[in-house]
């Protein structure tokens, strides 16, 4: 066999096998250009996978030469490598990022510990996208949310090991529901292959127990995914890692959540959702609508109180992931396309905002509203970038944030869900609140008389930053690849399957 | 690229070049030079328009069924033409009131002018609904900085306002009645007699019709209006570029694109449940009218008279015939012009005077002869008096009304006419025949403010000659529809 | 559900109250060791549903010999070596961060370590007080 066909797993276990190896290189600089070596390759490998896919469909790989489902099967359809190919970019341009942030912001001894962790934490998100077996996604889940434990308590002050260890329980809770879940669902039908599993429980004649267990999965990963009300880690995670770590976990760590939620749902369970009987107005998707919309409001509401805008803009990707939910419970081709380009472009939109903010920390000092007065001013560029980012999030058209609310109106009005568009316009406005603070005080508001000129954040930062902000622009008109893959995975996704 | 995409790239370039500039007199003939090449590019237009053509250009295609594609049509390019004409004549403004009032970050309020009417260009040339909505946010965004300029805590409040008002119609109901259409047809194109037509009936069609009437906040119809006082704490160039040029006559044109090109005015006049809008819009020209009556602020004043105004175009859109819709059309052009020589003025009285009250200008007429020469002439536009434009687009409003038979609407023509003259008209004696009052100006507005603080203005004379350049040239505007009103009437006819 | 079938289930019902033991420690301790004690019985509580359910009346460890014909299912168990090892990595990073927060803080009550949070921020709610 040649090299090409075993791409699927080199995938994931190129970054695991790679990244111990930072622990031996020792030098902060020789880690970072590792780390940035092997992200490039994961991407030209998810890009060449994506390809594969597009072509010729549906990649199924054993894992040593064992049939599904006694082996361990790789699955890869257009959803996986349309995840693949993002959160390697998305590492890709943290990584550019990071050496001079990081520099900055974690002691020298740690930084390769940095790299090796962030490259773990790689490993796993690419896997839970990569793996067809329900078992081996556990496995994944936990070396992604161990890294990033680990990657938050690197944060500066005492605070990020809080959040850290909070987390931490938390994240253990949802995996531990997630297990127990899988354990239900695998005595139901004896296999933890996906396909191999949706297939047993179409036929599986014990609802209560099919029960049990969906709840436990969707709970545990609702966790994982901070889905309103399970979203109490995120807010303090994010606040307190370092720039880039909050970044990387706002652009993927919860979409891969996202992503598992979905895959799950709709190729595992949604075949055998007939069999439960919930009561009579209750329904799965009615539940996910009513929680990812009050996520929405609520978090949105919470954003608009915050100070520090790292905590805002992580209330604010608790509202986002609400969308998204809420988005996929609607069912239908167009409204499962919305939230997976949504999915791709607050990916985006996230990376920009939260990476200019780990520049304005860096020349600043700080991300508190109050000390943020005339940032605009201080820091041009960087604060161009966020409002570029920020734009995108409230959905101004052409921007990328536009064409997933748009796509998610669009499918609500088809459905005459009125309640819905409504929301969906709601939630925008409340995100322009919040954001449009950050706009006055940076640009309205004079610095303080004894603030001392600073320069701009330094070009290696700057290049990655900029990507990310104009590629808000570029999504928000040039949709081919967000758009168009975000469609071939829905396909993917609703294929056949479709309650 | 084609000829339309220029149209609103030029603009655009001007921005940058602006920013770029390092002299001050570059900087100012870069902003004339570019205005100057931008109305010679929407020039050529017209005869082809008249002759039937159409061109089009598409730029890209966002999702499918939805492109951002230009086009020009009669409508769009009597917008074009007010937008670029007036450019020429506010940049000559702006000009002379940035020297004149020494108004901080120069160049950051020019190149956001330039950004602003280059986004009411997109906003005036596009093709389609999605296009249309692009610039339209554009224009607000751009229009933002304007209005916050002087970065006092009231202009931090206004653009609040401004911009909580205008995003929160557009994104809320703007944008969902978009969808709407899109989600029932599939296309977003502007369709000559209607898209809508045959999709949609009774009551959704009236409800779909208030989505897209409220949610074009920019034209200002009540109770969406509050933005448009509020804003008046910009400098005065920009109060003018916001009810003459760009902003306002954005959203008016919006509401007639709509109601011509998106539901079809032989759709919405067969169904009863759509005519609310006759009652909203007239409701919103006498209630505006009473509002401004009651202004000392002249600023204020001319404000509620722009929305007062505003409403009479949406009303001869309501009336959904062929005269009507003419009449609001040219009503669209006569009022910019009339529109902006006020604001120019009362930015001219401003500068020379400090005075931003009604009740402080007895006798101003002999300080200020020209300013008020200019000031009055469009006042008397404003009410619809002969040898004016506004007299042409109320003579044409009026005989829209009594071919609809809508007796109602000929009414509210005739009573805010008087309304007009009540709160014009003393403003005009003061000025001529009081004597003037001994108390001094107030000092409480923000600009008067600016103005003695940097003392570039002498307080006796008469305004700098760049401002009474920009008000004669206006003010020849307003005559000239007077006595040539062929090609707007014939481009508006000319409307399916 | 007669008593002779719930009682023929024991092995869930042990499941299902440690898992509660578990989880409860979590919410209701304060000591961040006692939360880390608590997550380990929760995650313990999985490995009994685990393992018991993969178990055969009279069948016997899976090994190949010709002696046996009856024997366990062999996947859980693997599964569950594999849980045990996320498990282990789980508390030795849970204990660390203790450690470090010990040494940060001076304290491991959660309590205290709210109140201290809040002298660090005193706007209140931007301080890390996201309590699991």
């Amino acid at each position: 066999m040649t090299l090409l066909a075993h791409l699927p797993p080199l995938q994931m276990v190129l970054p695991l096998m790679a990244g111990p190896v930072c622990l031996l290189l020792g030098r902060p600089r020789l880690c970072a250009v590792w780390a940035l070596a092997v992200a490039g390759a994961c991407l030209a490998i998810a890009l060449t996978l994506l390809g594969q896919i597009l072509d010729t469909g549906v990649i199924s790989y054993h894992v040593g030469g064992w049939e599904p489902p006694w082996g361990i099967e790789l699955r890869l359809d257009a959803l996986s490598g349309l995840m693949l190919s993002l959160v390697s970019a998305i590492a890709v341009v943290v990584l550019l990022y990071a050496p001079a942030s990081v520099r900055h912001e974690i002691p020298a001894d740690r930084q390769g510990l940095f790299y090796t962790l962030f490259l773990l934490n790689l490993a796993g998100l690419l896997g839970m996208c990569t793996t067809g077996d329900a078992f081996n996604l556990f496995v994944f889940l936990e070396i992604s949310s161990l890294s990033t434990y680990t990657l938050v308590s690197l944060g500066r002050g005492r605070s990020a090991l809080r959040a850290a260890y909070v987390y931490l329980v938390l994240g253990t809770v949802g995996a531990t529901f997630y297990v127990i879940g899988l354990g239900l669902l695998y005595m139901i039908t004896g296999t933890l292959n996906m396909v191999d599993l949706a297939q047993h429980l179409v036929n599986a004649d014990n609802p209560r127990t099919l029960l049990v267990g969906a709840g436990f999965v969707v709970v545990g990963l609702s966790i994982k995914l901070a889905l309103f009300p399970l979203h109490k880690w995120l807010p303090g995670a994010y606040t307190h890692a370092p720039s880039v770590v909050s970044a990387f976990m706002a652009a993927t760590g919860t979409k891969v959540a996202l992503y598992v939620l979905l895959r799950l749902a709709f190729t595992v369970l949604a075949p055998s959702f007939s069999a439960l009987h919930l009561p009579h107005p209750v329904t799965v998707e009615g539940m996910a609508l009513i929680l990812g919309l009050t996520g929405m409001i609520s978090a949105s509401v919470s954003a608009f109180l915050q100070t520090d805008l790292k905590r805002m803009l992580a209330y604010s990707s608790v509202a986002q992931i609400g969308l998204m939910v809420a988005g996929a419970a609607l069912l239908t081709p167009t409204s499962v396309t919305g939230s997976l380009v949504h999915l791709i472009n607050h990916a985006v939109l996230k990376a920009t905002v939260f990476l200019a903010l780990g520049g304005v920390l860096m020349r600043l000092g700080s991300v508190r509203l109050e000390d943020l007065a005339g940032a605009g001013r201080r820091l041009p560029l960087t604060m161009g970038a966020f409002l570029l980012g920020a734009l995108s999030l409230v959905g101004i058209p052409g921007t990328a944030g536009f064409i997933g609310k748009w796509t998610l109106l669009l499918a609500a009005l088809e459905q005459d869900r009125w309640g819905v568009a409504v929301l969906i316009g709601a939630g925008s406005l409340l995100t322009l609140a919040y954001v449009w603070r950050v706009v006055e005080v940076a640009w309205l508001r004079p610095a303080p008389a004894q603030a001392a000129r600073v320069p701009e954040i330094p070009l290696s930062m700057l290049v990655p930053l900029g990507v990310v902000g104009v590629a808000n622009l570029v999504f928000g008109v040039y949709t081919a690849p967000t758009l168009g893959l975000a469609r071939a995975a829905s396909t993917a996704l609703l294929g056949g399957a479709t309650p | 690229m084609s000829v339309l995409a220029w149209i609103v790239a030029t603009p655009l370039l001007g921005a940058v070049l602006i920013a770029l500039a390092r002299r001050p007199f570059t900087r100012d003939l870069t902003l004339l030079l570019i205005a100057l090449a931008t109305l010679a590019q929407v020039l050529p237009l017209i005869s082809p328009v008249l002759a039937g053509e159409r061109p089009a250009v598409t730029l890209a295609t966002v999702m499918p069924g939805i492109d951002i594609t230009l086009s020009v049509e009669p409508l769009g390019l009597i917008f074009a033409l007010v937008a670029s004409i007036l450019w020429v004549v506010a940049s000559l403004y702006a000009i002379g009131y940035v020297r004149a009032n020494a108004l901080p970050a120069p160049k950051r309020f020019h190149a956001c002018f330039a950004l602003a009417i280059g986004a009411a260009l997109g906003v005036a040339l596009a093709d389609n609904l999605f296009t249309l909505f692009l610039f339209y946010e554009t224009l607000t965004l751009t229009t933002y900085p304007l209005v916050t300029h002087g970065g006092s805590p009231e202009a931090v409040r206004a653009g609040r306002v401004y911009l909580g008002i205008l995003l929160s119609t557009s994104i809320g109901l703007f944008l969902l009645g978009i969808v709407w259409v899109f989600s029932l047809t599939g296309r977003l194109d502007f369709v000559p007699g209607g898209l809508l037509n045959g999709v949609i009936e009774g009551p959704a069609l009236a409800v779909l019709l208030g989505l897209f009437v409220f949610g074009i906040g920019k034209a200002a119809l009540m109770p969406v209006h509050r933005w448009l006082p509020a804003a008046m704490v910009a400098p005065a160039p920009v109060s003018a570029l916001l009810h003459a040029v760009a902003v306002v006559k954005a959203g008016v044109f919006t509401v007639l694109k709509v109601i011509v090109y998106t539901f079809g005015p032989d759709l919405l006049a067969n169904t009863p449940a759509a005519h609310w809008l006759m009652y909203v819009a007239g409701f919103s020209v006498i209630a505006a009218s009473l509002i401004a009556w009651r202004q000392d602020n002249l600023k204020a004043r001319l404000a509620y008279s722009t929305i007062s105004q505003l409403a009479y175009i949406v009303l001869g859109a309501s009336l959904f015939v062929p005269a009507a819709l003419t009449g609001a059309a040219v009503h669209l052009v006569a009022h910019a012009f009339a529109k902006i020589t006020l604001f120019f003025a009362a930015g001219a009285i401003t500068t020379a005077t400090g005075m931003t009250r009604v009740s402080q200008m007895n006798g101003l007429g002999r300080r200020l002869p020209w300013t008020m020469a200019f000031f009055s002439i469009a006042a008397l536009s404003m009410i619809g008096v002969p040898p004016t434009a506004g007299f042409v687009s109320k003579w044409l409003l009026l005989g829209g009304a009594f071919d609809a038979q809508a007796w109602v609407a000929v009414g509210v023509l005739i009573l805010s006419t008087v309304l007009n003259a009540a709160y014009f008209l003393p403003i005009v004696h003061a000025a001529w025949f009081r004597p003037p009052s001994a108390d001094p100006p107030d000092d409480d507005s923000h600009e008067a403010h600016g103005a003695h603080a940097h003392g570039a203005v002498s307080r006796t004379g008469e305004a700098p000659f760049l401002l009474l350049l920009a008000m004669g040239l206006s003010t020849l505007g307003v005559g000239a529809l007077f006595v040539w009103p062929d090609l707007p009437v014939a481009l508006a006819r000319s409307l399916p | 559900m007669t008593w002779e079938t719930a009682g023929g289930l024991y092995n869930y019902w042990i499941f299902i109250l440690l898992m509660m033991i578990g989880f409860y420690t979590v919410i209701a301790r304060g000591n961040l060791i006692k939360k880390l004690v608590g997550l380990n019985i929760f995650q313990t509580s999985v490995f009994m549903l685990y393992i018991s359910m993969g178990v055969v009346d009279g069948g016997t460890a899976p090994i190949l010999s010709d002696r046996f014909t009856v024997y366990t299912n062999p996947l859980p168990s693997v599964l569950i070596l594999t849980a045990i090892v996320v498990g282990i990595a789980t508390t030795a990073l849970g204990l660390a961060l203790v450690v470090r927060i010990r040494e940060a803080y001076g304290t491991i009550e959660e309590d205290e370590l709210l109140a201290l949070d809040h002298e660090d921020f005193p706007a209140g709610r931007t301080s890390a007080g996201d309590t699991p």
